[in-house]
């Protein structure tokens, strides 16, 4: 039972889901429209889930001393203050359990909340990922390597996109005369986005749609299961 | 097959300079505009005055140097041209994205008000499955905005029961939950024109809506599209300035890439002349 | 004493970006201390705008408001209750209840809009006329976008070996899919390079005050 009635759960829902869309009249419109109600807060329950997991995961660590415990002690304090301060005084004009904190906004200028977030995370989350500038410098340097015929086309469009999509590209050849415009490096660039390369994205794009339409009728009808977690 | 190859650091050097000095030395190379995001730009200059849309922050920081700009410009063309806006995130970051970028337009045009000419309906989650109940009706999924006032309170949304309502719908998206939701049920579910801002990463992945369809009406894609976009505005911003940098490390890479396939073929041929 | 936070802020984050930076010359103390304070933020950040824009006004409000005319939402956050008793072990078993309508709506929704959006509408969008084009660039670029797609296709069907016209065929596709991935590199260097540009726009112009910020 706690495998078979989740399993007609989602057959049912699903079921209800696409029959609604072409019948959209009582019932199934309605049943469709309160699932996708349910749907949003259930994923706010979800989201709650994700950040309690994490929690617990960090607790665990610092109480059996694994490897590196004390940076969880890190992550545990910052989520910690995070929340504390959000639920306290809450977010830009949201109040929270002590009120809206104007007394705070009085002396820091933003809630402690917003202040966080902008000055800590923001360049935190920011910093991160401008990281991958260097290292796509440093990739490009050791694999971009014209060894065969494919790669080599890899490497003129990786080129001409690059080029084309800067103010250099333009500069460049903006000297070239107007019967020629089409070799002009912007055009080359946009040619090669407009044609060539949506072919190739669009042919993904197809192949993995028709994967996830297959993926759905599996799950729904009940052949793939492991979402349901288990042997 | 034995290469030279370079300590990495020197390269993440030469980066760092390679941005950091035309940031510092401005050059101001010439810009083009493209189609794409001359389409964009007439889907908004096309919108009547009064007309509300839609314009989704599915971004956060990590992003926020792409996208924030062509927020930035995208807002501010609206403001221009009297069109009122209702923000929505389907992160969480990008509400405050949006307020970012309002905190910014508000000092520009201290007439707008907020609830009358603008409003900020916060975040939602669910992707997609939310997407299509909002297209059903908003007011389930946003029974207040993102300051806890309830929506029949602000004129902007007195009017606006779906998606019907709505001029346009824009997302400037990152990833996923994004661009892909609204087109799949924005325009092909529900037929509203929509267009939006993506990151380069995402570019190409999102390229083949824009077609005869008209799934997506115009695209901006990564800063340069930015730069465009106020170059179309006449009002140069934080993509213009970015531009110069931007060709220059540009440049460095491919550099790198010649530099390494010259070593390559060396090698071979060393190798070749050695048998 | 805004002020003073203002300049304290700019100085918390430069000195974060720097500790994050000197993971390019090695993984060090400093960066991975700033790396869990940003993993424990995040989490908080998500926990607070769930709880504030979703649970109270979808669920808490309408229930604590008008309970009789709302009562159909107490399924729902009878359902995230279940799906929260995942965190104990003895009771992981309740979850796949909620689990089970989410991904049966998911699956619904998914089968619809990805069959027509990314299945029907781009064949419709592929299957046209090239000489309608009004430049022979134009012209060329809708038989290469028609050749791209077709033979990209064709590479993706692996239930027939890749051998005789249907091989070649395959082949014409992955030279449009390594175009592709190239044009893909490109877009990609410059998504890389703007965020560091954006870095380095604060780092001179916020903190230090050389470019107009």
């Amino acid at each position: 039972m706690n495998r078979k009635l989740p399993l007609i759960i989602t057959f049912l829902v699903g079921i209800i889901v696409i029959v609604s869309e072409f019948i959209p009249h009582y019932p199934f419109g309605l049943i469709s429209s309160e699932l996708e109600n349910w749907f949003l807060i259930i994923s706010g329950f979800a989201i709650i889930l994700g950040q309690l997991s994490l929690f617990k995961v960090n607790i665990l660590k610092i109480k059996y001393k694994k490897p590196n415990w004390p940076y969880s002690v890190i992550t545990l304090a910052s989520f910690i203050i995070m929340v504390g301060v959000g639920i306290l005084w809450g977010t830009q004009d949201n109040s929270g359990l002590a009120g809206n904190g104007q007394h705070i906004v009085a002396v820091m200028g933003s809630k402690p909340f917003d202040y966080l977030f902008h000055n800590v995370y923001q360049h935190l989350q920011a910093t991160m990922f401008s990281l991958l500038a260097f290292f796509i410098a440093s990739a490009a340097y050791r694999a971009f390597i014209a060894r065969t015929f494919e790669s080599n086309l890899l490497l003129i469009s990786a080129i001409l996109v690059m080029l084309g999509n800067t103010s250099l590209g333009s500069f460049l050849t903006s000297w070239m005369p107007q019967t020629l415009n089409f070799l002009h490096l912007p055009k080359l660039a946009e040619f090669i986005m407009k044609y060539p390369t949506t072919a190739g994205q669009r042919a993904i794009m197809i192949g993995a749609g028709l994967g996830i339409i297959g993926s759905s009728l599996r799950i729904i009808l009940g052949i793939e299961r492991s979402y349901l977690g288990g042997k | 097959m034995a290469r030279k190859t370079i300590d990495r650091r020197w390269i993440f050097l030469l980066i760092f300079v390679g941005v950091a000095l035309p940031l510092i030395f401005v050059i101001g190379l010439p810009l083009e505009t493209t189609e794409n995001v001359r389409m964009v730009y007439d889907l908004v200059e096309e919108t009547p005055s009064g007309s509300t849309v839609l314009i989704s922050f599915d971004f956060d920081p990590a992003s926020r140097p792409e996208l924030y700009p062509m927020a930035l410009a995208l807002v501010d063309h609206c403001f221009q041209k009297d069109i009122k806006m209702i923000f929505t995130a389907l992160w969480p970051m990008g509400v405050q994205m949006a307020e970012d970028v309002i905190d910014v337009l508000q000092e520009k045009y201290p007439e707008k008000e907020y609830g009358k000419d603008y409003v900020n309906v916060g975040f939602k989650a669910g992707g997609i499955v939310t997407v299509q109940a909002m297209a059903k009706n908003f007011r389930t999924v946003y029974p207040t905005d993102m300051n806890g006032t309830p929506i029949s309170e602000h004129p902007i949304l007195r009017g606006v029961k779906n998606f019907d309502n709505l001029a346009f719908l824009f997302s400037l998206s990152a990833g996923s939950p994004g661009i892909k939701e609204w087109v799949q049920i924005g325009h092909d579910a529900y037929g509203r024109p929509t267009s939006g801002g993506v990151t380069g990463v995402s570019a190409p992945s999102i390229l083949p809506y824009v077609n005869e369809q008209q799934q997506l009406t115009g695209l901006l894609a990564g800063l340069k599209s930015a730069a465009e976009y106020e170059y179309l505005l006449e009002n140069p911003g934080l993509g213009t300035s970015g531009m110069d940098a931007q060709s220059m490390a540009h440049l460095i890479i491919i550099i790198f890439i010649i530099i390494a396939n010259i070593n390559y073929w060396r090698a071979k041929k060393a190798e070749k002349g050695g048998k | 004493m805004v002020q003073f936070f203002n300049v304290l802020g700019i100085w918390i984050g430069a000195l974060l970006t720097f500790a994050i930076f000197s993971f390019l010359y090695k993984d060090n103390p400093f960066y991975k201390t700033a790396e869990q304070i940003f993993v424990g933020l995040s989490a908080g950040y998500w926990f607070v705008y769930t709880i504030f824009f979703i649970l109270i006004p979808n669920m808490y409000e309408p229930l604590s408001t008008n309970i009789t005319s709302n009562w159909i939402k107490l399924i729902p956050a009878i359902l995230g209750v279940m799906m929260l008793l995942r965190l104990i072990p003895n009771l992981e078993w309740v979850s796949r209840f909620p689990i089970a309508l989410v991904i049966g709506t998911t699956s619904g929704v998914f089968f619809l809009r990805y069959l027509k959006s990314d299945v029907i509408n781009q064949l419709t969008a592929t299957i046209m006329n090239p000489f309608l084009g009004n430049t022979t660039v134009n012209t060329i670029g809708q038989i290469l976008l028609i050749v791209g797609t077709f033979t990209g296709v064709v590479y993706f069907y692996f239930s027939k070996k890749h051998e005789g016209v249907f091989g070649a065929t395959a082949k014409v596709g992955i030279y449009f899919l390594m175009i592709s991935f190239g044009a893909a590199f490109g877009y990609t260097a410059m998504a890389r390079i703007s965020l560091l540009i954006g870095r380095l726009q604060f780092l001179f112009g916020d903190w230090l005050g050389i470019i107009e910020p």
